[in-house]
């Protein structure tokens, strides 16, 4: 019964790691092994020869490293906003009762229903409107939206983490609320807030529907990939999409055990 | 140094009053234990005390200041919190600096303050360390060394002791009284260890159901309790409670007659356990002895007179076998006459 188990357990760790790693690897394939490597069939384990060609023809092209400049400029300030505007929701959830606390939780998660598609017109109108269209700006503010749940769901839980009594002893010993804060909440916070900044930034960095809705030329990298590679060679395809694909994995992975956090598995 | 004015504080969280017009004046350098079951509010007055819980209607007064509504920062107090609260991002010597930095003190008397405070708690030779590497107990020496760092006129203590095992406990308990009465610091120490209570405080002040039952030195709640509450709560084991009939103001306990503050009816005798001579059975109080426990220092006797069950402390080596029946004589001046009904003290028999 225990070998059973152990062995359902394994598969199943089996089957959602190939479920993620599988396609990751195929892309690289992709991308490494020339136009040859894309079509063969069957699949070798390992390429025959890697093919640095691709990669590099592909960060040859033009207005890629632009639309890479867009992206950090509308990721980094996707992670800035959501950290200014998420930490201090996520410090009230955790720290202040207040009618409808539960509900606000509930409404926090529900700005993720509404499907972007249905609202991409109207915003694309307000954003001409104020000038904000074809801004990294406005993508910003969009995936600002996007991550904005996460960023104060993750921070709350680590506020929830820090004993009360610890703010309340700062208090005692002369501090203001705003000063027990920065001198013994923040630091203690301090890790777990740079990884719901890291998570902020790999959802802008990885967004491709609304950016590629509010951008014509002032392209992000996905949206501009998005474009100019429909009309490319498949490893071309595949190089972009690997280029895409490891920024995320690896911060990702850096942070993994905050984001745990926020779904209750280990605090620590 | 300051006294400690409670007025008329009351607390409601909803439509349940936690407190109810407590009244209490600790005096200057007075030790002051608030001891009540869990749930009495005796917490909740401490926090209202430090600012950190508001109050619906009353007032505190420190040192002749009205504190009601200063927040928390300006107050002036120490506390030590039952999770001890230690910084864990400061060292030790951050942590007990911390309120002395927070006053803006300069280097050499956060120094000197710091040394006195970590050598009072034995603490010195952790002052580098990270409090993730010290045990419970040496947490909670520091949580004691960041209070009197700062020399505060009051310090409140939250169960401090409770997170500590049993020997550490005891150890810590004699520590704490020999500091706090060298400091000579205006304390109040919230406790649902009674043995704690009678052991640190000048005065207890019993809690029960938000309010105060009780405020008196430690032997005189022992001794005289005013209801069978602080009776059966302050004490192990609790005192007992023997139902009698009067008659004529003379209270019937088997072969003994003993005066009785009522003329006549039903009262409640409560005498301690250790208040019993132990007799033969026709020449007091027949016993009916069912289990005997034997604690090294004395027996602990559980037993019954009439049909109800009472506990009897003797010495060892008098302590009857389960199953016989012996007579119990009360040490008449130490009986606390209690009202059948109402549970609350009569005044002392003759």
């Amino acid at each position: 019964m225990n070998a059973l188990r152990r062995i359902v357990y394994a598969t199943g760790i089996i089957a959602i790691c190939a479920w993620v790693l599988v396609p990751i690897y195929f892309i690289a394939l992709g991308a490494f092994g020339g136009r040859g490597g894309v079509f063969a069939w069957p699949k070798t384990g390992l390429p025959d020869r890697v093919l640095l060609g691709a990669m590099q023809r592909f960060l040859e092209i033009e207005g890629v490293w632009e639309a890479a400049l867009n992206s950090v400029i509308a990721a980094g300030l996707c992670m800035l906003l959501s950290i200014a505007l998420g930490a201090p929701a996520g410090y009230a959830l955790a720290r202040f009762r207040f009618r409808g606390a539960n509900l606000y939780r509930l409404l926090i998660l529900m700005t993720r229903a509404f499907p972007l598609a249905i609202l991409a017109l109207p915003l694309t109108v307000s954003f001409i409107r104020i000038g904000l269209y074809d801004t990294p700006y406005g993508v910003a503010l969009i995936h600002t939206a996007l991550a904005l749940p996460f960023a104060a769901l993750i921070t709350s839980s680590l506020f929830v983490g820090i004993p009360r009594e610890l703010e309340e002893a700062a208090w005692i010993f002369g501090c203001t609320r705003w000063q027990a804060f920065l001198k013994v909440v923040l630091p203690l916070a301090l890790p777990g807030i740079a990884a719901t900044a890291i998570f902020a930034f790999v959802i802008s960095w990885n967004e491709v529907f609304a950016a590629s809705i509010l951008t014509v030329r002032e392209r992000t990298l996905t949206a501009y990939l998005l474009k100019i590679l429909s009309e490319s060679p498949l490893h071309y395809r595949f190089a972009g999409g690997l280029l895409l694909i490891v920024p995320s994995v690896v911060f990702i992975f850096a942070v993994r055990k905050y984001l745990f956090a926020m779904w209750g598995i280990a605090n620590r | 140094m300051a006294d400690i004015q409670i007025e008329r504080v009351r607390k409601d969280f909803g439509a349940v009053r936690a407190l109810d017009e407590i009244t209490l004046h600790v005096a200057d350098g007075e030790f002051v234990a608030l001891l009540g079951p869990s749930g009495c509010g005796k917490t909740t007055l401490l926090r209202i005390v430090a600012g950190l819980e508001t109050r619906t209607a009353g007032r505190i007064v420190i040192g002749g200041r009205d504190l009601s509504d200063v927040p928390t920062r300006n107050r002036g107090l120490a506390m030590v919190f039952q999770n001890y609260a230690v910084f864990p991002h400061m060292t030790v010597y951050e942590n007990i600096a911390f309120g002395l930095r927070m006053q803006g003190a300069d280097t050499t008397r956060v120094q000197a303050q710091v040394k006195r405070a970590a050598e009072l708690l034995h603490i010195e030779m952790l002052l580098d360390r990270y409090p993730a590497k010290l045990s419970g107990g040496q947490r909670q020496r520091v949580a004691v060394a960041r209070a009197l760092a700062v020399e505060p006129p009051v310090l409140l203590m939250d169960e401090p002791l409770s997170n500590l095992d049993a020997l550490l406990r005891l150890e810590m308990r004699a520590d704490l009284k020999a500091i706090l009465q060298e400091a000579g610091t205006t304390t109040i120490y919230v406790t649902h260890d009674q043995t704690e209570a009678m052991g640190l405080a000048d005065r207890i002040a019993v809690m029960h159901g938000g309010r105060i039952v009780q405020f008196d030195t430690p032997m005189a709640v022992y001794g005289r309790p005013q209801s069978t509450f602080v009776g059966g709560f302050v004490g192990s084991p609790p005192m007992n409670f023997i139902k009698v009939d009067v008659t004529g103001g003379q209270a019937k306990l088997g072969a003994l007659s003993l005066p009785a503050p009522v003329a006549s009816g039903s009262v409640l005798a409560g005498i301690r356990a250790e208040d019993f001579a132990l007799v033969e059975r026709d020449k007091g109080l027949p016993f009916n002895v069912l289990v005997v426990e034997p604690l090294g220092s004395h027996a602990l006797m559980t037993g019954r007179v009439a049909d109800q069950i009472i506990r009897v402390v003797a010495p060892p080596d008098t302590a009857h076998a389960a199953g016989t029946e012996i007579g119990l004589a009360p040490v008449q001046q130490r009986i606390v006459w209690m009202d059948a009904g109402s549970g609350t003290a009569l005044g002392r028999s003759a």
